[in-house]
């Protein structure tokens, strides 16, 4: 089923009278900068996720607190959608535009209002760059744990939103455990403290809830982070492995060593092949896996864990081992690693990153399912692995220009999916599910616990004017995919009428 | 392992939906000091109980809401790991399910992080009378809402929690305990100066007289930074006793505060003794003060303040716009007002 706005079973959208709109906005707010014709709204029309594309309504660019609650109290009033947006990096379309609604870009507030070296936090406003926090936090010796792939574009304001992770989550986790504090605007324009300056506040988590709630629930105008210490030194060895299997024992061996890595990836065969024909990181290309594990903090501690995890790795069959020498291999072996995507768009034309994360454990008898969904589909998958969280994904290659390849690569991607959440994973690690995973919700929770989701909406939003059809799929969704997708003869929403 | 009474609670759920019974909440009691008292049919989680799963090597462990904690600690350390967040028990009898409802952290908080950031999951009996799961055992899981989270410290007010996934890390090498003798606000200057490096401080208090330190980490890092920190090597058992409140500080006869504070706000002067924990976020009072003069105080330097009395007084007031999403959130998950009424605020 298509993933693009489907009000036959996404819901009905209001009608907009987009020239109407456009008058009470103007006179309303004449200075802020709306974007109304179709060639200027065309550099909108997706975010990170480009194989869909919607052009909305109207763009607005505020600069002020002021104009994005006037404009949200307006759209409340006249029934108008709101769909926020930050850098657009998002790569599960939780950005994607609406035809009926309003794309509020709050990229404009990028301004760092307060870098704390005593309080150890920085307060920013939602569209600083996430890398921009760390560099601005960097002469006190600070920085902001976590770092998106993406972490040069996206900004602060999405990241709360995905609640994005990195390649250091398993030591310094996601961005939920990185705030202290978030201001947000809500549905109608009224302003909603999460969070406190102290480590805790009275109530509900509503910090917690809110991140990663993909813009259904409110706006984010501020954002207070914490910052921690710069660790002392950081090494990273390089090891080889026969097979895949060995590699993620030695990934659980690490674990049981009492060792906890700052970052710890695998990579496969054709994986490993692209990065190095790419970047010539030094990678064994004839090894059906590479780990990477850093190991971060004070010098004499990581020169033992070096040491420990060296052995638990030759331990575990590996079949070479090295420790980048200096600080430029160590760069050079993750550069490796971080530019695993582009280099696999240098051997196919297109490329379709997944995200799925599951038990460690069960690694094995994914990648091996995996495999065999590829041959079904007749379409190769190159895997990397943020392999200490249990964080995967699967680079599926096709071609866009060859008809139907799309269409079989999604197909693809979502039997992966499935298949994560079959063996106990979830469908989204960090990416989100905005529009790209709406179907596989489906798949991952039942009917109640959707309707569960649709109350903490309400509880926000009664009238579903934020981001609609994000993150949670209507039950009309499930049920027209759960007759298309018959399991064992039975539906997954047998009491559901079926229309 | 253990016993799955999961159908008798969801049955004592539904029964309670069709007659509009409020239910009482209760794993071991052992946290009745805070929030206000509940008139309502009991719900002991006691007999729903054991690990459902543990495997080292995934850093996951999953339990029934009425497992022990004492036994959930000892399974742990067995196998050389432990709760990061250090929950208080506060009582022999305290349960998985009551830490995480309660949602109270212990010395490492700052360095390690609250309950919350290590709850991966949970299975609920929510107020439509079904029995659901969100989250999972696994690290990172970003699909659809953080329900499991909004639980962690909502003290019952939003469902019956019935199984928890924790995150749980691997034991530091070495722990040492450290006394420095200095005033306190020396004491938080030095603090805020040591924030700023890569330290391997795991816990910091100051109990009037010294400055406590606790370090944690590998053999190298410990050596070094207890040669560069000074001071003598103590007993670590300071920080068990701290948690759970058995310092002799806790033994005096005034009313016993937490106060949750921006790190940065220094010395405080209000009436009565204080003990600073978390580095100087969180610190205990003994008071008799009234509340409001002290919440007064604490929430001119940005913090608020839970009294370890049940009663009206016991949470920290919500302000209007807060207090109008935990309302609608509360309508919405559990619409009949079934679960613990009244726990955590009067009309919530």
């Amino acid at each position: 089923m298509n993933i693009l706005y489907d009000e036959r079973v996404d819901g009905p959208l209001p009608s907009v009278d987009k020239p109407a709109l456009l008058a009470a906005l103007r006179e309303a707010l004449p200075d802020l900068d709306i974007l109304h014709r179709s060639e200027d709204l065309k550099p909108y029309e997706c975010d990170g996720l480009s194989a869909y594309r919607t052009l909305p309504l109207l763009v607005a660019l505020p600069e002020r607190l002021e104009q994005v609650q006037a404009l949200l109290r307006l759209c409340h009033q006249r029934g108008v959608p709101v769909v926020a947006r930050g850098a657009g990096t998002g790569l599960s379309g939780g950005a994607l535009p609406l035809s009926q609604g309003i794309l509020l870009v709050m990229a404009r507030f990028n301004r760092i209002l307060e870098v704390n070296p005593q309080g150890r936090f920085a307060r920013v406003q939602p569209g600083v760059r996430n890398l921009a926090i760390s560099q601005a936090a960097a002469p006190h010796g600070l920085y902001y744990a976590p770092d998106p792939s993406s972490q040069i574009a996206c900004s602060i304001g999405g990241n709360v939103a995905e609640n994005a992770g990195g390649v250091h989550c398993l030591k310094y986790g996601l961005t939920v455990h990185n705030l202290l504090k978030v201001e947000i605007l809500t549905v109608e324009g009224e302003r909603l403290t999460l969070g406190s300056d102290a480590l805790d506040s009275p109530g509900f988590d509503l910090l917690a809830l809110f991140t990663g709630s993909e813009g259904m629930l409110g706006i984010v105008t501020e954002v207070t982070v914490k910052l921690l210490p710069r660790p002392q030194v950081a090494r990273v060895l390089l090891a080889s492995f026969a097979s895949v299997e060995d590699a993620g024992r030695a990934v659980a061996d690490i674990i049981a060593a009492g060792i906890i890595p700052a970052g710890l990836e695998m990579m496969d065969n054709l994986a490993i092949r692209a990065a190095e024909a790419f970047i010539h990181a030094g990678y064994p290309v004839d090894a059906a896996a590479i780990l990477l594990c850093e190991l971060d903090g004070v010098e004499a501690d990581v020169h033992d864990d070096c040491a420990r995890v060296d052995a638990v790795l030759r331990q575990a069959g590996a079949r070479e081992v090295h420790l980048a020498c200096d600080e430029a291999e160590r760069v050079r072996f993750w550069a490796g690693r971080k530019n695993a995507f582009p280099a696999v768009g240098r051997i196919s034309p297109d490329y379709y990153c997944m995200d799925g994360t599951i038990p460690r454990r069960e690694l094995p008898q994914v990648l091996a399912g995996i495999s065999q969904l590829s041959e079904t589909y007749g379409l190769r998958v190159a895997n990397v692995f943020h392999a200490g969280d249990g964080n995967m994904h699967p680079l599926i290659l096709f071609d866009a220009n060859l008809p139907g390849e799309l269409e079989r690569a999604e197909a693809l991607g979502g039997r992966i999916l499935e298949l994560c959440v079959a063996v106990g994973g979830s469908i989204t690690g960090e990416h989100g599910v905005g529009r790209e995973k709406i179907n596989q919700m489906c798949a991952q929770f039942n009917s109640d616990e959707i309707t569960l989701f649709h109350a903490v909406k309400a509880a926000f939003d009664p009238r579903g004017l934020l981001n609609p059809g994000k993150n949670i799929p209507t039950l009309q969704r499930c049920a027209e995919l759960g007759a298309l997708h018959v399991h064992h003869g039975q539906l997954p929403f047998p009491d559901l009428e079926r229309f | 392992m253990g016993t799955d009474l999961s159908q008798q609670l969801l049955g004592q759920v539904n029964q309670a939906l069709r007659q509009g019974t409020a239910l009482r909440i209760q794993g071991g009691n052992s946290k009745a000091m805070l929030g206000r008292p509940v008139a309502g049919e009991l719900v002991d989680t006691r007999g729903h109980r054991g690990i459902v799963s543990y495997d080292p090597t995934e850093l996951v462990l999953t339990a029934r809401a009425g497992t022990p904690l004492r036994e959930i600690e000892a399974t742990l350390r067995e196998a050389g790991q432990m709760l990061p967040c250090e929950p208080p028990h506060l009582g022999p009898e305290a349960t998985l399910g009551g830490m995480v409802a309660a949602g109270l952290s212990g010395p490492r908080r700052p360095w390690a992080g609250a309950v919350r950031d290590y709850v991966l999951g949970t299975r609920l009996i929510t107020g439509h009378g079904k029995h659901l799961r969100f989250g999972g055992e696994v690290m990172k899981n970003v699909a659809g809402y953080d329900v499991s989270r909004l639980m962690t410290g909502s003290f019952g007010c939003l469902g019956l929690l019935t199984e928890v996934s924790l995150k749980v890390l691997p034991r530091p090498r070495q722990c040492l305990g450290l006394r420095l003798e200095m005033d306190a606000r020396q004491a938080l200057a030095r603090l805020a100066e040591w924030g700023q490096q890569p330290l391997p401080i795991s816990a910091a208090s100051h109990d009037g007289e010294a400055l406590h330190l606790r370090l944690e980490g590998g053999e190298g890092s410990v050596r070094s930074a207890r040669e560069r920190l000074g001071g003598e090597v103590v007993d670590p058992r300071y920080w068990s006793d701290l948690r759970e409140q058995r310092l002799a500080f806790f033994s005096a006869p005034a009313t016993l505060w937490r106060l949750s504070l921006p790190i940065t706000c220094g010395v405080l002067e209000l009436p009565g003794q204080q003990l600073i924990d978390w580095g100087g976020a969180q610190r205990w009072l003994k008071s008799e003060a009234p509340a409001a003069s002290l919440r007064a105080l604490v929430a001119e330097v940005g913090g608020h303040a839970t009294a370890y009395a049940p009663g009206d007084d016991s949470s920290a007031p919500l302000d209007l716009m807060t207090l109008r999403y935990h309302q609608a959130l509360k309508r919405q998950l559990d619409p009949q007002g079934i679960f613990n009424p009244g726990r955590l605020y009067a009309h919530l």
